[in-house]
């Protein structure tokens, strides 16, 4: 999977620069993630704005990452939902649980 | 006479092959057939359920072994579209995972029960050489 990151002070922003994420990729964001939070880096955002499709693979990935955040008292939050991925956390009901702004720079202010 | 449309496709067991799965189930929901719904939203939904679908058959029905295949048909036939996924595992019982509660936190079992919601009919049975995950879509 291509990601990329981007240093913010304490947050770190994760940009996926996939068209889709599924059961073949997805992986790779969660050890990111992981990587970050060993380093303990525990404020993410992750920008979604390349992403046209997600999976159920893909959600669990984020998922991991939001639980892990919390339980290192740091945050997960998402940006730059295209139309279909946001139809996907709404099906799932996950937007009820992320915190997903517009734009990256509305994610970075929120902290 | 309706014209018929049928795609048959067989790939081997890598999930780097989902993509390639989920734009032909996309580019179906375009194709000259009768419905009147959502396009853009039918493409999405057919490009989940095989996705989904062809992802339990690779990581769960054939467990992740690389010399084992997956076969996928798409068919139309009237107003019915028909998606069979066949695997080459031993089954188990679909419809336990079909109405499971997911829980917000849970990171698995959020693909059987999309398909189920998205999809009209579904079916899991068992056959001389594996299993066929059958999905029905009624458009109209």
């Amino acid at each position: 999977m291509q990601l990329s990151t981007e240093e913010h002070g304490e947050i770190v922003k994760i940009v996926v620069q996939e068209e889709r994420m599924d059961a073949h990729n997805s992986g790779a964001l969660k050890e990111e993630m992981l990587q970050l939070f060993d380093e303990g880096k525990c404020n993410l955002i992750i920008d979604l704005s390349a992403v046209r499709f997600v999976d159920s693979s893909g959600l669990g990935a984020l998922v991991s990452g939001f639980k892990n955040a919390s339980t290192r008292d740091g945050s997960l939050k998402l940006c730059c939902l295209q139309p279909q991925v946001r139809s996907m956390f709404e099906l799932t009901r996950l937007h009820r649980v992320f915190e997903i702004f517009g734009s990256a720079a509305e994610a970075l202010e929120s902290y | 006479m309706q014209e018929k449309i049928a795609v048959d496709i067989q790939i081997p067991n890598q999930t780097q092959y989902l993509s390639l799965i989920g734009r032909i189930g996309e580019n179906i929901a375009y194709a000259p057939i009768r419905f009147n719904g959502d396009r853009d939203e039918l493409a999405f939904h057919l490009n989940l359920v095989l996705t989904e679908a062809v992802t339990n058959a690779i990581c769960h029905a054939n467990q992740e072994d690389p010399s084992k295949k997956l076969r996928i048909v798409i068919a139309f036939s009237e107003s019915r579209l028909s998606m069979k996924v066949f695997d080459e595992g031993n089954g188990f019982d679909i419809e336990s995972f079909a109405d499971s509660e997911v829980k917000e936190t849970d990171e698995q079992g959020r693909g059987i029960p999309l398909i189920y919601r998205l999809m009209n009919h579904v079916q899991y049975r068992k056959q001389r050489n594996g299993c066929v995950l059958e999905m029905i879509k009624e458009l109209q």
